[in-house]
């Protein structure tokens, strides 16, 4: 398949069952037996390696329901572990950037490339790529090419499923093109939602050549523009740009499932304000600040006892990156909707109004908390000191110091990123 | 430099690697007293990084720990960071981490006819032949041997 590059010639790389394969690397003895990673609190199953597949575990399927399964079919099962996956994921995407002059990072395990006007044929950049990613880091990866991101999504998913293609597919001017959108079913089009797949198959859509052959009119009508531009891509359109720089975030959300049900004040205090300081810090990061602050508690929906949830929020009078001030207004919301005698299931926090602390608007009423030297070195040499020694090193007290509300993460893997002090020792 | 634990197989130890915190030792201090300036400061054009001559690979660069006696003869003793880098092509003579049979081992690779051997470098253990069906795979070269005296 020596194909010269079309003008517009895009790849999707993806790791294949990303979480599972960063477990394997470190532990060979994971290869070849069914392995499968827990969501946070060890809820339900997040990824599955081939031989979990083959066994028949689902996914999404609630762990606990299939404790005997997994013991019966030797099943290793593992809490997630996002200290590693991260870590993996810079790696792999770092080798998937240099390889080409554009890339998009789309989730922690996918990436789109350009690859239009490389000088070698596509499937031979690609299968170089996908040896090197796989001996630099250990991790496998698929990748799918086509004139546009959405047939480069279908070409990936083709490479994944059929040994025969060595992991990479290339649908550029495919000859059974037709066939193949005939095969896939427009659910599993990039960017069609459930309640659209219903709507489309009460008109009789059932597969992506379907979709892609519909009127233009009618997709704008009944499906929006993105619609209209997903069947032109289908088409071989391409509308869908590589998105190269994502935007700051607009707004921070930190909220968790509590392991146990919380009932006590206290305790939700402390989780409100461990909650506030990750997003602080996410804040600082990326260098902004935040002048909304919203904070919002529930029950557990699925127990039958007393139900309640509420939330409120507040705008500061000018934005803030300082945790002791965010915390101060978290925990005075929290204060607010706070009911004694329920058992809370999870809480959260929202930052938004978000701007870059270079320019952010100053209160003409009230000096900004932080433009205070001390404040603004405090929060730096907070941060370098988590960022050094690992995350919570220092830690505000009102986030608790017991945590027993945390997360639940019976089965993970030796954590990779921590401090050099905290070693286990091995004989 | 920053290293993350990670987990130990085999008297292995895998480290996480951050190369966006470098370690920067200065070429050499002088104590200047101010509105003097040092003849020698248009000589300090930079400083060395340990990270730049250790890692040459980023991405495929591993810190492991060294538990055991069995490479004391390849200067590897017990509890020594091995700079691992899966980008540089193991051959024989190296020495390598390599998978046998799930677990990871440090041995020098060398090869006995068309098979592989992993050798330690120790008289109290035995060297590993590599047979068709041993599950068997190459993880990386060791690079450099951080040891402290």
């Amino acid at each position: 398949m020596n194909r010269p590059h079309p003008t517009r010639c895009y790849a999707l790389a993806d790791c294949n069952n990303f979480y599972v394969s960063c477990e394997r690397v470190f532990d060979p003895s994971l290869k070849g037996v069914p392995v499968v990673v827990l969501s946070n609190n060890d809820g339900c199953v997040i990824a599955r390696s081939p031989e979990a597949k083959a066994v028949g575990v689902q996914m999404g399927e609630p762990a606990f329901k299939r404790e005997g399964f997994f013991r019966r079919h030797s099943v290793r099962v593992f809490s997630s572990n996002y200290a590693l996956y991260g870590d993996m994921s810079q790696r792999v995407m770092s080798i998937l950037g240099e390889s080409a002059p554009r890339s998009e990072i789309y989730s922690i395990d996918e990436a789109f490339l350009d690859l239009a006007g490389l000088p070698d044929s596509t499937e031979t950049h690609c299968q170089t790529l996908r040896q090197k990613v796989f001996r630099w880091t250990g991790i496998p990866i698929s990748i799918g090419v086509g004139p546009t991101k959405t047939l480069a999504k279908i070409a990936n998913r083709i490479a994944k499923k059929y040994a025969k293609f060595d992991g990479v597919f290339d649908l550029t001017n495919h000859p059974r093109m037709n066939d193949i959108l005939a095969w896939l079913p427009v659910a599993d089009v990039w960017g069609i939602g459930r309640r659209s797949v219903n709507k489309l198959g009460r008109h009789g859509v059932k597969t992506a050549l379907d979709f892609a052959r519909l009127p233009d009119d009618w997709l704008k009508k009944k499906m929006t523009v993105t619609g209209l531009m997903t069947a032109m891509e289908l088409r071989g359109i391409p509308c869908f740009e590589l998105e190269l720089a994502p935007p700051s975030s607009k707004s921070l959300l930190c909220s968790r499932s509590f392991g146990r049900p919380v009932s006590s004040r206290t305790e939700m205090l402390e989780s409100v304000a461990a909650y506030v300081s990750r997003a602080a810090e996410k804040l600082r990061g990326q260098g902004s600040v935040a002048s909304w602050v919203k904070v919002f508690i529930l029950t557990n929906p699925h127990k039958m006892e007393l139900q309640y949830a509420n939330a409120r929020a507040m705008t500061l009078s000018v934005g803030t990156d300082h945790t002791p001030t965010l915390i101060k207004a978290a925990h005075s919301l929290l204060n607010d909707i706070y009911k004694p005698g329920y058992n809370y299931k999870k809480a959260g926090v929202m930052l938004a109004g978000i701007e870059p602390k270079a320019t952010r608007q100053l209160s003409l009423l009230n000096l900004p908390p932080n433009t205070d030297d001390r404040d603004t070195t405090l929060m730096t040499c907070l941060d370098r000191i988590n960022d050094r020694f690992g995350r919570s090193t220092l830690q505000y007290a009102a986030t608790g110091l017991g945590r027993p509300w945390s997360m639940r993460q019976l089965r993970k893997s030796p954590r990779y990123t921590t401090a050099w002090h905290e070693l286990p020792r091995v004989g | 430099m920053q290293a993350h634990k990670a987990r130990i197989t085999n008297g292995l130890e895998f480290l996480g690697f951050e190369p966006s915190s470098n370690l920067e030792l200065p070429l050499f201090l002088a104590e200047v007293a101010a509105g003097f300036p040092s003849p020698a400061d248009d000589f300090i054009d930079r400083k060395l990084d340990l990270n730049e001559l250790l890692v040459r690979h980023p991405q495929a660069t591993f810190f492991v720990r060294a538990h055991g006696e069995s490479m004391r003869g390849a200067g590897i003793n017990s509890g020594d960071l091995l700079v691992v880098d899966r980008a540089a092509q193991p051959g024989p003579g190296d020495v390598v981490i390599a998978s046998v049979n799930g677990e990871l081992t440090v041995k020098r690779l060398g090869r006995s006819g068309t098979k592989f051997v992993l050798s330690p470098e120790h008289p109290d253990f035995d060297p590993i032949e590599i047979t068709e069906e041993t599950d068997f795979e190459l993880w990386g070269r060791v690079t450099y041997v951080i040891h402290k005296v």
